[in-house]
Formats: structure tokens, sequence, C-alpha cells
């Protein structure tokens, strides 16, 4: 396997051309916007919360299969689980993204983002793959 | 074709890469980095400062290069170029020292749709601080600004008009002189944007009649860092400088500072004599470069480009590049799965739609109408996803919106993918391109939304 297989994998192909997280909220408490203004990839999320847990999470916008597709695969994991638990995801994510060590069992919480790991070897792409991760960041802020 | 450039190209060599990114950057040649090193070795001191031999060197080779660069765009006299970082410096100069202080509420500013961001942002800037209106000559959908828009958009009260002479999106060679005619029949002055064209054509600014002209260095194999502004010596004259500081003063009092001539007066600070240096040196090598037929050369040249034989300096480049752009465009035009923007695009049906492999009699206007850049999508699939399974099989391209954003939006698009020559490309490089591309659809056929 090369490089682009290991980074186009199944897993971020299925989630980038799937609607299933793709939406508006009828009901949302916030939302927030991403942009890479060097390449145009643009995501808005929007959230509902149910007291301290994340009830509801989507996403708009347009951009690449891997903006797209880790867009995606976020809302999977992070739909349910509390603001500091999804807050505790988020930088294990991003940490793993830009190249830093994660320990086995960290990276096991990430569910399908642990395969987002190959993006390393793809330097150019990272921020594609953190756009999500970033704004979503930054609406628990 | 013309494999032999690419021996100048330690990069190009080393890494055995199709690099199709001209428009953004070129690659520089050996005997650019040599002028470099040698400036560095034997001449390096701060110009127009010392009182001694060396400064006195440094002075004399940065001098040499602005009479260089004069000759090479015919310029009148050496003292209508100043030097700057680059063509998005030149503009600002442009916008705040005549913009700013020309402009009033009831004037208009023209643009094209198809400028990149330096010569169009500043004019937002301008228009809101004067109360001028901004105004935009719109494209066709072959990517062509008409005849009729260009009447229609250049009209009294108009004082300024941007253009730039080549897209860096679509190719498209903008009808520059007619555009600049029409301006001064309004009374308006002419801001070109040359970066594309430059560093590709034979540029003649006192036959275009150009009141300004701005280009960058690292696009036509200098170093990046320097670039050039060229204007009418009234404009230069009556203009206000720029930038304050050292070097572009006369006499300093503690209150007030009277200023040096033309051009050193846009000029301050120390500048950046490597850069004047490597763009003279680039220079010598785009108007040195002749055509080599020679039996023991492994190229098979078409009878177009032998015909270059007679050919040099700019002339050559020109061929060479319309050569590399028409074969390009007609293979991407059997991929059914690729859309082509632009003159030779999949849109101008007049040329396309006769049959698959067969050009039709509009093919040859292409020629003219097209410079050496490609936008284009596969159906889709992202751009950036194209880039990064190109990059895999080391053929680089550029995705995105090309510091365009307002061009990109008109067309009702996100993003292309975009393909540039210069003349160390080859045809065997745009081969590489369409087996990329191949590859490309194979991995996301069955992905495609």
């Amino acid at each position: 396997m090369d490089d682009l297989e290991e980074v186009y994998t199944n897993i971020i192909m299925e989630h980038s051309i799937s609607t299933k997280n793709k939406y508006n909220l009828i009901e949302k408490d916030k939302e927030e916007h991403g942009h890479n203004p060097s390449c145009g990839d643009d995501i808005t999320l929007e959230i509902k919360f149910d007291g301290n847990i994340i009830k509801d999470l989507s996403y708009a916008g347009y951009g690449c299969t891997i903006s797209q597709g880790s867009a995606s695969i976020m809302i999977d994991l992070l739909k349910g689980k509390s603001k500091e638990e999804a807050i505790k995801l988020i930088d294990i994510f991003l940490k793993m993204v830009n190249g830093e060590d994660v320990e086995e069992a960290e990276l096991n919480m990430l569910g399908d983002a642990k395969y987002l790991k190959n993006i390393t070897k793809m330097p150019a792409r990272i921020k594609c793959a953190s756009l999500a991760w970033e704004t979503m960041r930054k609406m628990m802020e | 074709m013309a494999y032999f450039f690419k021996r100048d190209f330690p990069l190009l060599i080393q890494n055995n890469i199709a690099y199709l990114d001209s428009a953004a950057t070129t690659q520089k040649p050996m005997q650019v980095i040599n002028a470099i090193s040698e400036y560095y070795k034997n001449a390096n001191a701060n110009p127009h400062r010392g009182a001694y031999k060396l400064s006195l060197e440094s002075t004399k080779v940065y001098d040499e290069a602005r009479k260089k660069i004069a000759k090479f765009i015919n310029a009148k006299r050496e003292n209508q170029i100043v030097f700057t970082r680059n063509a998005t410096e030149s503009l600002n100069l442009i916008a705040y020292s005549y913009g700013l202080n020309n402009l009033g509420s009831k004037d208009k500013i023209v643009l094209s749709i198809m400028e990149h961001h330096s010569n169009l942002v500043p004019w937002q800037y301008v228009s809101r601080k004067t109360g001028s209106t901004l105004e935009y000559m719109y494209i066709n959908k072959t990517g062509e600004i008409t005849d009729e828009e260009i009447d229609s958009k250049i009209v009294e009260g108009t004082k300024i008009v941007g253009i730039t002479h080549v897209s860096n999106v679509l190719g498209t060679i903008n009808p520059i002189e007619k555009i600049i005619k029409k301006a001064h029949s309004v009374g308006a002055i002419s801001i070109v944007d040359a970066s594309q064209s430059v560093p590709h054509m034979k540029i003649d600014v006192q036959k275009l009649d150009a009141d300004f002209l701005v280009f960058s260095g690292h696009k036509m194999l200098a170093p990046l860092g320097i670039g050039a502004l060229y204007a009418k010596s009234e404009l230069l004259e009556k203009m206000k400088p720029f930038l304050f500081g050292g070097d572009m003063i006369e006499y300093v009092y503690e209150q007030n500072a009277t200023f040096a001539e033309v051009p050193t007066k846009y000029e301050a600070g120390t500048q950046n004599v490597e850069g004047a240096v490597g763009l003279s040196a680039a220079i010598d090598y785009l108007n040195n470069i002749g055509m080599d037929f020679s039996e023991n050369n492994e190229i098979k040249y078409s009878e177009e480009v032998k015909k270059c034989k007679t050919l040099k300096g700019m002339e050559v480049v020109q061929a060479i590049e319309k050569e590399l752009t028409m074969y390009a465009l007609e293979e991407l035009q059997k991929l059914a799965f690729v859309t082509i923007y632009g003159p030779g695009g999949t849109e101008n049906t007049e040329i396309f739609s006769a049959s698959n492999n067969v050009r039709s009699a509009g093919w040859n206007n292409i020629e003219n109408s097209q410079a050496g850049v490609i936008s284009f999508n596969v159906n889709g699939v992202h751009p950036h996803d194209v880039a990064s399974v190109l990059d895999s099989e080391n053929v680089c391209i550029r995705s995105g919106n090309h510091c365009a954003q307002p061009l990109l939006r008109f067309m009702g698009l996100e993003s292309t993918c975009r393909v540039s020559f210069y003349i160390y490309n080859t045809k065997e490089d745009v081969d590489r391109l369409i087996d990329a591309l191949y590859k490309t659809k194979k991995l996301f056929a069955k992905w495609i939304r």
C-alpha cells in the first residue's frame, strides 16, 4: 500500500460522500465557521446541547475528501459525549495529525478517526484533516 | 522538445519531477544561482552608502540590473524602473502613492474580474478611502473580455483601469492595447499586471503605451523577493513616495525632509541587490536562449518548433510554451472526465464539439488567446485531492482559488486544478500529467459524488 492508499482509505472515502452528518440542525445552540483561506475549504458546524452533553452536531460547507470526511468522522465520535470529553478527544486528534507522540490507549479512544494518523505522510493535507476539529475546539471555548 | 533547457535547472534534474506550477514561481537555472553566489563572493556591500570600492561595486551591479530590465521591456529611460519586492508591492505603491492622492468620490476604478487579489484588494482600500466606485469588466463563457464589455465599463469618470495581461487562472491573453487605448480616451490611467506575461512574451511598454506595468522576478527564473514597477516618467515625478526612510531622502531636518530623485525616491532602506543581480542574470538567460536541433538531441521536434531555428530569446520561450499549451489542451480534451476552463476550454464548443480528436478551424485562434496556463477540474473530485494524487506521481500542480476568489465565484466554482508551463517543461511532463489524471480517476471512480 502506498501513502496515497493509506490516506484515502475506504473509511475516509465513505464519510466524504456520506450526507448523514451533513445538514442544518433545526434547533441549535451555537454554530462556528471554519475556513482555510489558502485552499478554500469552508465548513460550518452546528451544535445542540442537552445540559453538558452534545445532543446533536452537524456540518455544512464544501471542501476536499479529507476535510469533508474528517468532519463526518468527528461528528460520529463526538455526538453524545460531554463537553469535557469532546475537548479531550479533539486535543488527542490534533496532537496525532500534527505528528506528536500519542499513546496507544489514547489513539483507540478516537475510534475511526485514528485512521487519519496517516495524514502525517501527506503534510500538505494536515490542515484539511484538522479543519473541522480546530473549528469544533473553537466552538467549545 | 526543448529537453536541453531542463539540464540548466538542478532542482528539476535531481528530483525527477514534472514541475507544472511556474505561474506560481519558476525554478532557477545554474546561471542565476551562480550569479547570486558570485555577488556575495565578490561584490557584496551596502549600495549607495560607503565611499569605498566595494560599495561602489555593489551600486554598479544594482544600477546595471535596472538598465537591463529597462531594456528588456523597452522602457525609454532606466529611471522608469523602480525595484520592489514583487508585483504585489508594486501595485500597493501605485494604490498608495497614486490612487489615494488622485481619486475622489465622483471617480471610478475599473478592474477586470480576472485580477489576482494583488491588483484587487489594494483598490478596494483606495475605493473605500476616497469614496470612489469600484467596477468590474466581466468575462464571457470562454473566459474573455468582449469589446462591448470594455466599451460599456470604461466610460467618462473612470480614472483608473487595472488589467492583468494574462490571467493567472485561465491563461487568457487580454487585449491590453485596446483596453489601454480606451482608458486613455476617457482620461483614465492604465495599470497592467504583467506578472504572467513579462516572463513569457516580448513586452514593449512604449508600444503598449502603459502608464504603469508591474511584474515579479521569481516568476521569471529570478530569486524570490525582487520585483519591478515601470511607470511613465511624469507619473513618477509627480507621485508622493510610498515608503520613507534611508536612501530615499535628500536633506533631512528635525521636522521635515526632501526626497531623492526618481527612482531612488521610491526605494527606501537597503535594497535587495542579490535579487537585482539574480533578475539581471535571469534576463541574460532568457535573452540568450537559442534552439539546438543537433542530431544527438534525443528529442523529437515538431515542424512548428523547428521553424524557431531563426528565433531567439523570448520568441523561443513563446514558441515552446505555445506548443506545450496546445499539446496539453489537446490531450486534456481527450479525457471525458475532465472539464477545462478558459479560451481553450470545454465550454468553447466551437473548437471541440465537432469531433473528438480533430481540431476545428477555431483551434488556431486559441494559440493567440491563451498563454501557458490551463485550469481544469476532474469531474466529481476536489482539486486538492487531484493535486495529492498527482504529487504521489511527482507531478506538481496548483489547486485552489489561485488568489482570484472573485473570478472563481463569478464562474460558479470553488476551486480548480491549474497547470502552467515554462521553458524547462517538455511534452513528457504533459504525458506524466495525463497518466496521473487517469490514476486519479481510477482511485476515485467508486467514490464520485
